[in-house]
């Protein structure tokens, strides 16, 4: 073997040249530099983390406490932190973008064409794969089991499988940082640019793998949800008792299940026109790109209300409670979620008007996508009749939900705009594109996220986060996007095409100069957020809700202790009808000891999922770089992890009776001494987690 | 949910001590929508291959490559190893020695071997003629859907064999026959999809 063949098959396509820092040392541009400093950090950043864990002893507990664990609730935290890292990180790459473009009016900018490119990739597959995806499965898996009265997910050990798949893709594409570089092709991916004969680099494969392994884990996700909404619901608690919530998780969890293969399947296709010289999308020997655009579009649009309908839940469940009303038109709002989740399969043709098909095919596919807005407004109207006449109390996730109804009509009137064929063949590939999908995700995802972590957070850790700061992160989010994104529109009607990396037209410099801004001051509303966070865990003292109903809550999830036990419900609940624990409250029938206490069984922690996790990450590495030995390791590993598991029988412990009754009964005598609080005081340390009924009268 | 107390049939949960049949119901569901996602994926895989088989590009094409004779044998083969899977069904419910539970399973286990054999062996006639992958976008699009298939197969074989050795080590406890009843779903759903390709592929290949 000569030494360039064991090399080979060593390292595969391995070299210094992955590595930023010595690119930027041999051609010092500021391109370069800060390439290389984004590298820095990723490994500086390991570094640290790697110190402090060892610094503070904390690698048993993370391990056997966490990253093990089966329990829903630290799962579904779990996937909230990758979330906020990645979110991060996408969202400086964003500030990034906007400085480059306002700097390169007829002039070089700051950062190199090739370098642009790789930015706008990443930040589109961030923010769509590992920060919204894993946000809003991270807040589903928190708080649907508590809302349907379960102890735990349908299948816990696999739940575990599909955050550490997560995990590993978001991993992979942190490594794509620091060693290598990512595709150019956009989150997207279109062949045949991303075909070998146009990027033989790893670019588009770190993109195939990380894609793929998020892929598998979503599929597993679905899988999961529906089984436990449909499987582990609660005695009552029919589907129309369900808080709104668990209906856009189930639509989501059908949704999931239904739309991830098409992306499975392209990305596997794509892999194998790269690995394997297939041609089923080359420009060659009959490879159709087609195939590839129709496969993501049956993928991409249903992910588009995979996203969005889980913030629909958010807002549904906020603005009730905050408005202290039933939700208004309940079963409309179930129809028009369904209808939204059917239609989504409808419509994947939009994001390709100008492919060439006849016009009577986009006609069907304009008027489809059209049809959608109608669903769309029941729910908008639905929860403007819900705050009507309610008395509507305005702490932040509130205030994100009024802001997204305002910003998110918006969005979508312009949606009906693309919807319409001859305007969409005007302004597709401009920046008016950009500025829709912004308008629709930034309020239509995000503010929701941010709306159902900051309402359940007092549920999951047992203190408030501060309201102050809420308010402040709040301003600089809604501000932050509309200066960052209404230039946009004008820009995309002025004919400036999507992901430019100069700009030749000196008009458009003084809307690149606000979005600019905006942009600042939306990185402004994520330190705020990070800011509250720490402020909060340092007042954590003054701020605990351990009754655990700080905002007079409807659903189950606020009639047990926060932060809840790792059972959840000492005892099973048994409802009656919709917004049970408010009627709990209102009947006196909450905070009541059950008759008898039994022993819980819950799952032992299982040290599958990380394997399975890390071997899938180390199998995609091993393929992004050829690295034979590296791949198939890994996908051994992973494998025999989950057969291993399949000969383990103990894998449950139980929790004595005596046991729960005594942290029952604690609970029970801390809300019998616990003074309750009048909404006017909820945002202050008078707020112990007891909520006085209201209206009085009603309870009554 | 509330209530179902309805035990799947075919399992005879011997003892009450073992897990109760809700949650045998639990793990058969959710192995159903597992399904249901992976015919996704071939009813994708199928409809590519529709829109690539004029895409011969020169290269060899289905009627100079598919021959009947070979995959109504395949067919044959993984209809019966169907057969005497279900007969290892039965011997789960009604034979307490286990002998002709293994008996068939292991007989299934060597017709999806000889089924993986003949498809191999067409695979490998295919490439002798240079019918390769890398040819045209026909050949590019069978080689994705049929040997997704096989793979399949593959790993079911596998999910055999693990299932032969949990016999030997914890015998036929509730864990070990919703395994197989799920091996059971997942290996008839195989022949579903194989009676597709077998029509779609082959057939209109040959006769069409």
């Amino acid at each position: 073997m000569t030494d360039a063949a064991l090399r080979y098959a060593l390292l595969g396509r391995l070299d210094a040249h992955a590595l930023p820092f010595v690119r930027a040392w041999e051609n010092p541009n500021l391109s370069e530099i800060i390439g290389a400093a984004a590298g820095a950090m990723v490994v500086i950043g390991a570094v640290v983390l790697v110190a402090l864990l060892t610094w503070m002893r904390w690698w048993r507990p993370l391990f056997l406490d966490w990253l093990t664990s089966l329990d829903h609730k630290k799962i579904g935290i779990m996937y909230i932190v990758i979330a906020g890292v990645m979110l991060s990180r996408a969202l400086i790459e964003a500030v990034l973008m906007r400085t480059q473009q306002s700097l390169a009016v007829n002039a070089p900018g700051i950062v190199a064409p090739e370098h642009f490119a790789q930015l706008f990739s990443t930040h589109g597959t961030i923010m769509i794969f590992f920060m919204a995806m894993p946000f809003l499965t991270g807040l589903i898996n928190y708080v649907v089991p508590l809302q349907i009265g379960a102890r735990d997910v349908a299948f816990p050990l696999l739940n575990s499988i599909s955050l550490m798949l997560t995990a590993g893709g978001a991993g992979l594409v942190m490594i794509s940082l620091a060693i290598g570089e990512f595709s150019t092709g956009g989150w997207s991916g279109y062949p045949p640019y991303t075909e070998r004969a146009f990027q033989p680099g790893v670019g588009p494969d770190y993109w195939i793998w990380a894609i793929t392994l998020s892929s598998l884990g979503t599929t597993l996700s679905g899988l999961n949800f529906a089984a436990t909404i449909y499987k582990k619901r609660c005695p009552g608690m029919h589907l129309t008792r369900m808080p709104l919530f668990c209906w856009t998780a189930l639509c989501t969890s059908i949704l999931m299940i239904f739309a991830m293969p098409p992306l499975t399947l392209a990305t596997a296709l794509l892999a194998l026109d790269r690995y394997l010289g297939f041609h089923f999308f080359t420009n060659d020997l009959g490879g159709n790109m087609m195939n590839y655009v129709n496969l993501f579009w049956l993928f991409g649009h249903p992910e588009v209300y995979i996203l969005i309908l889980p913030a629909f839940g958010v807002f549904s469940e906020v603005i009730s409670a905050f408005s202290s009303k039933e939700l208004y038109g309940y079963k409309s709002l179930i129809i028009a979620t369904m209808a939204i989740a059917v239609l989504s399969f409808t419509v994947w043709l939009h994001h390709f008007f100008t492919m060439g098909q006849s016009a009577n095919v986009n006609a069907f596919f304009g008027v489809a996508t059209m049809t959608i807005a109608v669903p769309t407004g029941v729910k908008v109207y639905d929860w403007i009749w819900t705050m009507f006449r309610g008395e509507l109390r305005f702490t932040p996730p509130m205030l994100f939900s009024v802001a997204f109804i305002m910003t998110f009509v918006l969005g979508g009137i312009t949606g009906v705009m693309l919807a319409i064929p001859p305007i969409d063949f005007v302004v597709h590939n401009s920046v008016f594109l950009v500025a829709h999908f912004h308008n629709v995700l930034i309020p239509g995802l995000l503010y929701g996220m941010i709306a159902g972590y900051q309402y359940w957070f007092p549920k999951a850790f047992g203190f408030r986060l501060s309201e102050g700061w809420g308010k402040v992160s709040f301003g600089c989010w809604v501000v932050g996007f509309y200066l960052a994104f209404m230039p946009l529109y004008v820009l995309g009607l002025g004919g400036m095409a999507r992901r430019t990396q100069s700009i030749l037209d000196p008009d458009f410099q003084p809307w690149l100069t606000v979005a600019v801004i905006g942009a600042f001051i939306l990185l402004a509303g994520l330190v705020t957020l990070f800011v509250q966070l720490v402020v909060s865990v340092r007042d954590r003292e003054q701020n605990r809700v351990p009754v655990g109903d700080p905002w007079d809550g409807r659903g189950l999830e606020w009639s047990i202790p926060a932060p809840p036990p790792e059972y959840n419900f000492a005892t099973i609940p048994t409802v009656h009808r919709l917004d049970a624990f408010y009627w709990f409250k209102a009947d006196g029938r909450a905070y009541k000891p059950a008759a008898t206490y039994t022993d819980i069984v819950v799952p032992k922690n299982s040290w599958v999922g990380p394997i399975v996790g890390g071997g899938g990450a180390v199998c995609a590495f091993g393929l992004v770089w050829h690295i034979g030995w590296m791949s198939l390791s890994g996908f051994a590993l992973a494998w025999l992890a989950v057969i291993a598991r399949s000969f383990v029988r103990d894998t449950h412990r139980m929790i004595p009776a005596a046991e729960v009754k005594a942290r029952e009964e604690s609970w029970l005598a801390l809300a019998a001494r616990t003074r309750p609080v009048p909404r006017q005081l909820e945002e202050s340390s008078a707020n112990l987690g007891l909520a006085e009924p209201y209206p009085a009268e009603v309870a009554a | 949910m509330s209530g179902s107390t309805q035990a799947h049939i075919g399992l005879h949960l011997d003892s009450p001590d073992q897990s109760p049949p809700e949650d045998a119901e639990l793990g058969i569901y959710g192995f159903w929508i597992f399904l249901m996602s992976d015919a996704v994926l071939f009813a994708l895989l199928f409809a590519i291959y529709g829109t690539q088989l004029a895409a011969t590009a020169g290269a060899p094409g289905p009627a100079a490559e598919f021959k009947l004779g070979p995959a109504f044998t395949e067919t044959v083969i993984l209809l019966t190893s169907s057969l005497t899977y279900g007969l290892s069904g039965i011997a789960l419910k009604y034979d307490r020695t286990r002998t002709t539970l293994v008996l068939w399973l292991g007989v299934t286990l060597l017709l999806g071997l000889a089924f993986l054999g003949f498809e191999l062996h067409d695979f490998a006639t295919m490439f002798g003629d240079g019918a390769t992958p890398d040819r045209s976008g026909f050949l590019s699009a069978f080689f994705a859907l049929v040997p997704t298939h096989g793979l399949h197969v593959a790993a079911g074989c596998i999910w055999i064999v693990v299932m032969l050795i949990q016999i030997g080590v914890h015998g036929t406890d509730a864990r070990v026959k919703l395994d197989l009843l799920r091996l059971g779903l997942f290996w008839h759903f195989l022949d579903i999809i194989w009676i597709a390709i077998f029509s779609i592929v082959y057939l209109q290949g040959t006769l069409g």
